[in-house]
């Protein structure tokens, strides 16, 4: 079980809030992701439920039972730091059985588990060398490996894959995601890299400046955007949020539109431009468009297959059933 | 492009390294060669660098006049007993320092670290009548804590740096996964901080085994360590110059080996942070 709720949560470092007071839920066995530009106290939060940090106001609940003044030790929660943070001095079998040991477990049942993780995590031939020998990679396994032999009631993720390669970056991201499959247990996860949010989580919060600007599912977020905030911030590229005259003609005063909605065509479209830089990915391009008569530079995703190329002519139509819309204070209008 | 070094600038460097590294050695070697000496060699001019009689009577007769025994004692009760006392006192200091600190630590450390740049006779007045007060004169107890509250400011200047090398992060993994403050500081803080603390140990038993001036000043004969037994040595009316190198080597040997045995360790020690 593992069902985490923040109540009015809050912290401040000496006179400034860097989190103001928040309510959230996170339900048993889901994954779920706060993103955010760096900053914007993802990481804190992340802290504040670990109990790394006190809470300023508020409470936390873990499985209904108040949390909020229990040192980390008694959460029942595992973590897994950006920086490994594994002990330099024990092999990777004493790494993987410190928490067990600490909790006072058989031995034989100890060493059960650790020969499980290790397969599960490919790091049997590993266990007697110490994490100075290891890569990266296998260094990041180790720490979940360690997470996951005290069978918590959650898992926290903080920024877990950004200390490594593209590569190896895409593939622990689906081993995490297995993982999670496998295990069905709660895991909260923080990242900056709104892909890693929208292909795990299956709830994303989005914090900017300590507050929560949307919380739902990745779909829900790409789709209904509650504030040009979430809009910039998800999906890639961006969504093109339009200003002025042309927001004017929606009755909004920003009009947003993702790069995937819009047409593009060489003969005719409701706005002509030139193309400025393109970047071609092969299974699609990317055109970033000037001199439209707008305010802003417009950026479409078409087909691969479009060869277009800098200061080439090019037609755009943007889906009319696609179009968001909103107010000055950037608030979505229905 | 890396830096070049042409082979005679490496050969320059070289040679000026070995001349600085003998420059500071020959004292030592030179105290070493007098002791083997007879009184009359060791005044000879010019001096005698091998081509003299070696002979063992200094060291026989120093052993004769003094009790050696008794001085080497002194000694390593007071250094180790202030080294043991300051490690005691400064290992929590630095730690709460390097891992909780707070606006005034920086001031903390350069206050302390200011207390060194007085000159030790200014407070010789103030210690001596404390001294005489608490009966702690020619105690080996007093100068125990004299040397420690006087190498304290280096030790826990070292033990500090060292402590803040290790990362937070590591610490707080294991308050995740389930360690108390006593696991976390036996399991995890102390083998890492080991290296650390043993290099500390060595550095604050040579600076006070080394210790002169206090040792000279606050002792007589019952708690006299081997300072003093050098100093004895040196007396006003004619200087025995082999008798004093004899009773000087048998002073620094101790020291001298041990140093020898531990200066990879020492040498890490005191570049620690600078050198990975």
């Amino acid at each position: 079980m593992g069902r985490i709720q923040l109540e009015q949560v809050t912290k401040s470092f000496g006179n400034t809030e860097v989190i103001h007071p928040l309510d959230l839920t996170i339900e048993d066995g889901e994954f779920a992701v706060f993103v955010g530009p760096s900053g914007c106290g993802k990481s804190t939060l992340l802290r504040l439920i670990a109990g790394l940090e006190d809470v300023s106001g508020g409470a936390i609940r873990i499985d209904g039972v108040d949390a909020t003044e229990l040192p980390p030790a008694r959460r029942g929660l595992a973590m897994v730091f950006q920086s490994y943070a594994l002990y330099p001095h024990m092999t990777v079998r004493k790494n993987i059985d410190f928490p067990m040991k600490m909790a006072g477990m058989d031995r034989a049942e100890r060493k059960r588990r650790i020969e499980n993780a290790a397969s599960i995590l490919n790091l049997t031939d590993y266990l007697d060398r110490r994490p100075g020998q290891l890569s990266g990679g296998q260094r990041q396994r180790v720490a979940i490996g360690r997470a996951i032999v005290r069978e918590p009631a959650a898992f926290l993720f903080d920024e877990p894959l950004s200390n490594l390669d593209a590569a190896l970056r895409v593939g622990m991201r689906i081993e995490i995601s297995e993982l999670h499959k496998r295990l069905a247990t709660t895991m909260v996860y923080v990242t900056h890299d709104q892909v890693e949010a929208m292909t795990m989580a299956d709830k994303i919060v989005v914090l900017n400046a300590g507050r929560i600007e949307q919380v739902g599912s990745p779909l829900d977020l790409y789709h209904a955007p509650r504030n040009t905030f979430v809009a910039g911030f998800i999906g890639s590229p961006r969504m093109n949020l339009i200003t002025e005259d042309e927001a004017a003609r929606h009755d909004a005063h920003t009009i947003g539109i993702r790069p995937e909605h819009i047409e593009v065509s060489d003969e005719s479209g409701v706005w002509n431009g030139r193309v400025g830089v393109a970047e071609h990915l092969g299974s699609d391009s990317f055109f970033h468009v000037h001199e439209t008569g707008l305010a802003e530079t417009i950026t479409v995703r078409a087909s691969g297959e479009i060869g277009l190329k800098h200061g080439d002519r090019i037609f755009l139509s943007p889906r009319a059933d696609v179009i968001h819309r909103f107010d000055a204070q950037g608030q979505r209008l229905p | 492009m890396a830096r070049a070094v042409s082979p005679r600038r490496k050969l320059v460097f070289t040679l000026l390294a070995w001349a600085v590294g003998l420059l500071i050695f020959f004292p030592i070697y030179w105290t070493i060669l007098t002791s083997f000496k007879t009184e009359g060699q060791a005044i000879n001019d010019p001096p005698l660098f091998f081509a003299f009689d070696w002979t063992l009577e200094n060291y026989a007769l120093v052993q004769e006049r003094s009790d050696y025994m008794r001085y080497l004692w002194n000694s390593v009760i007071i250094a180790g007993g202030s080294t043991l006392l300051g490690i005691l006192v400064a290992v929590p200091a630095a730690w709460s320092m390097a891992f909780v600190p707070s606006k005034r630590t920086k001031d903390i450390l350069l206050w302390m670290l200011s207390t060194k740049m007085l000159p030790a006779v200014g407070v010789l007045y103030p210690i001596y009548l404390l001294f005489i007060e608490m009966g702690l004169l020619d105690t080996r107890l007093g100068l125990v804590v004299v040397l420690m509250l006087i190498n304290l400011p280096i030790i826990v200047w070292m033990l500090y740096t060292y402590f803040r090398e290790i990362p937070v992060d590591i610490l707080e993994a294991a308050r995740m996964d389930g360690a108390n403050l006593r696991s976390e500081i036996f399991y995890v803080l102390a083998p890492m901080a080991i290296p650390g603390i043993a290099s500390t140990v060595l550095l604050s038993l040579i600076l006070a085994w080394n210790e002169a001036f206090w040792t000279l000043n606050l002792t007589a004969a019952k708690a006299a360590p081997l300072t003093a037994f050098i100093a004895s040595y040196s007396s006003p009316e004619g200087l025995f110059y082999a008798k004093l190198s004899a009773a000087s080597t048998m002073a620094i040997a101790p020291i001298l080996i041990l140093g020898w045995f531990s200066q990879k360790q020492l040498v890490r020690g005191l570049t620690f942070g600078a050198v990975k």
